[in-house]
């Protein structure tokens, strides 16, 4: 049978049975009127914002006064840039990133090497290693702030009791932004974890029996055999970690307000403070592009190597 | 290995276990008992591990220290509001792209994907700057619609739509059925699995929202449960943790309860993206 979904085919059986010019029009067109509202909604609300924060860019304004916007050029750019302020947020933000990519990843590796069994209890370890996904950051933020209290806080209390001295957390510049690192990596450790059992469960058996035949050793099977063939979840996670790092605002919001003494201020906070709270419009947009030229190269990427695969089978 | 030498891995890999279990529960379990000790207690160093009086009053004082109820029905609204639209976006669309041929299908379809890969923290400018010029600024509008259409709703439902057998659309059709009525009344309930997927997913995330409604709003008759938790924090100087336990419970433990019982649904949902 000939493929049922063609719009051409109804068109053509409805043409027959007598219809109109403008019934037949409205045939051709249903695809596309039905895919318009949603095309219409990502135009609106992704593809337009797109174009419109690097037109933005290029001119000083602020949101008190929208009537009033001044061309200025790259101006934005190249004041921006030589900020020594942004200097440190673009340095806390690749900081951030890669010791969050780059812990969390090899930590939730081990995890899952560890809990990829059927026994019940590493499904009930699994699930409690993922909860944390799931809930609102804002929660998460001001329960690790109360955690971190550095005088009250519970961290504080456990370290005392194994007789080690108290930790700064928050309160210092030096421990502040690996502070945040640690409550990121306590949030996405279980979704990494889940993916990666999910990718080693696609690895067929029949490879590790062949292994397992040539008496190869468990490091051997573990570089040779597991690790290439989980590259393209291990790629997947590096791409959808690295985004998420770029997006960090409501730890920091919450729980340091970029500070103490900038030190935990990062790409999205700062635009936000440039924007809602300076009135900085031009600052806040060149920013925002900066971002977004970041997002878009990770992207692309990330469709590039997926479209190929990693790894060769 | 001896069989003495097993049992003491077995007894060591299942410390470990709780051992990791406990990092990622406990902090939740102290959350509980914190909300219930009294100021006092709270702040006794070494702390106590469990509360010495259970203080339920905090749980007042939190809910009564801001319109709750408002937050909570907005919360609501802009959960399910969004959900609504989604749907009723997506299904047409995602119909669309797995059933018809038409001309520049793929690169439409490649058009919406770049929007599942551009977070809302990256164009949140812009967007607050065309509301404002909409007047939509400070409304629920400015919540529900940035969101109406989900780029990974249509995603599942497409593949969810292309798995049902060509035969029985082409049945529908036989009948008399418009294409209309085949979508929503065969395909959507084919399509139950994912939409439920897809459902716990957008309610969770719009939910535990809280960057988008910071942005957005900033009068109490539109803010969300997570923006009115935040405030909490300011409004007690940051100190009395108990009372900001008790509002946070609130906020976490209706999903916790949901996830203890749907576990695998939520995991699902949440990690269907690497798939």
């Amino acid at each position: 049978m000939r493929k049922a979904v063609t719009a051409a085919d109804g068109t053509v059986v409805r043409k027959q049975a007598g219809r109109s010019h403008l019934q037949v029009w409205l045939e051709r067109m249903r695809p596309y009127l039905y895919i318009a509202p949603a095309l219409t909604f990502f135009f609106l609300f992704f593809l337009f914002p797109i174009g419109y924060v690097i037109y933005l860019s290029f001119f000083d304004w602020s949101l008190l006064n929208l009537e009033e916007m001044d061309w200025v050029g790259i101006e934005n750019f190249t004041e921006l840039l030589a900020e020594a302020d942004f200097h440190q947020v673009l340095g806390n933000s690749l900081l951030y990133t890669v010791s969050t990519v780059f812990l969390g990843i090899l930590l939730s590796f081990f995890l899952a090497l560890w809990l990829n069994r059927s026994a019940r209890v590493y499904g009930i370890i699994q699930a409690a290693v993922f909860s944390p996904h799931i809930i609102s950051l804002v929660s998460i933020a001001m329960l690790w702030m109360w955690l971190m209290d550095p005088q009250y806080g519970l961290l504080n209390a456990l370290l005392e009791m194994v007789g080690l001295p108290g930790y700064t957390w928050l309160a210092d510049p030096k421990s502040s932004l690996m502070s945040l690192v640690l409550v990121s990596i306590w949030k996405s450790v279980g979704y990494n974890t889940i993916v990666f059992i999910a990718g080693l469960q696609s690895i067929p058996r029949d490879i590790y029996e062949a292994a397992e035949l040539d008496h190869s050793p468990w490091w051997r099977t573990l570089t040779r055999l597991t690790i290439p063939m989980l590259s393209p979840t291990l790629f997947f996670l590096l791409v959808i970690n690295t985004v998420s790092s770029f997006q960090v605002f409501d730890t920091i919001y919450v729980m340091t307000q970029g500070g103490p003494v900038n030190s935990t201020n990062m790409l999205v906070f700062y635009i936000y403070e440039q924007g809602m709270d300076f009135y900085n419009g031009g600052a806040a947009s060149a920013a925002s592009v900066i971002l977004l030229v970041l997002v878009g190269i990770l992207t692309l990427l990330h469709f590039r190597v997926m479209g190929k695969r990693v790894h060769y089978q | 290995m001896g069989k003495v030498g097993k049992q003491a891995w077995k007894t060591i890999e299942w410390l470990l276990l709780i051992g990791v279990g406990l990092v990622f529960v406990f902090p939740f379990l102290w959350m509980f008992i914190t909300a219930f000790k009294t100021m006092p207690e709270v702040y006794q160093f070494p702390p106590s591990w469990w509360p010495n009086s259970w203080q339920f009053e905090n749980f007042r004082i939190a809910w009564s220290s801001g319109p709750f109820l408002t937050y909570v029905w907005n919360s609501l609204i802009v959960a399910l509001g969004t959900l609504v639209l989604q749907f009723l976006i997506g299904v047409p669309a995602a119909y669309s792209f797995a059933r018809y041929r038409f001309k520049g299908r793929n690169m439409l379809f490649g058009l919406s994907l770049i929007a599942l890969m551009i977070p809302s923290q990256v164009i949140f400018l812009p967007v607050y700057v065309q509301m404002s010029h909409w007047g939509l600024v400070d409304t629920l509008w400015a919540l529900i619609l940035p969101f109406g259409a989900s780029a990974f709703g249509i995603f599942l439902l497409r593949q969810a739509f292309m798995q049902v057998p060509d035969e029985v659309i082409e049945a529908a059709r036989l009948d008399n059925a418009s294409e209309w009525k085949i979508m929503w009344t065969i395909m959507v309930p084919l399509a139950k699995p994912v939409l439920v997927t897809f459902g716990l997913f957008s309610f969770i995330y719009h939910w535990n929202d809280y960057f988008w409604p910071l942005i957005m709003t900033n009068s109490d008759t539109v803010r969300t449960l997570p923006i009115g938790i935040s405030m909490l924090k300011a409004a007690e100087g940051g100190k009395q943790w108990n009372v900001i336990m008790a509002g946070n419970m609130i906020l976490v433990f209706p999903i916790l309860i949901v996830f203890f019982f749907a576990q695998r649904h939520i995991i699902n949902a949440f990690v269907y993206q690497s798939k």
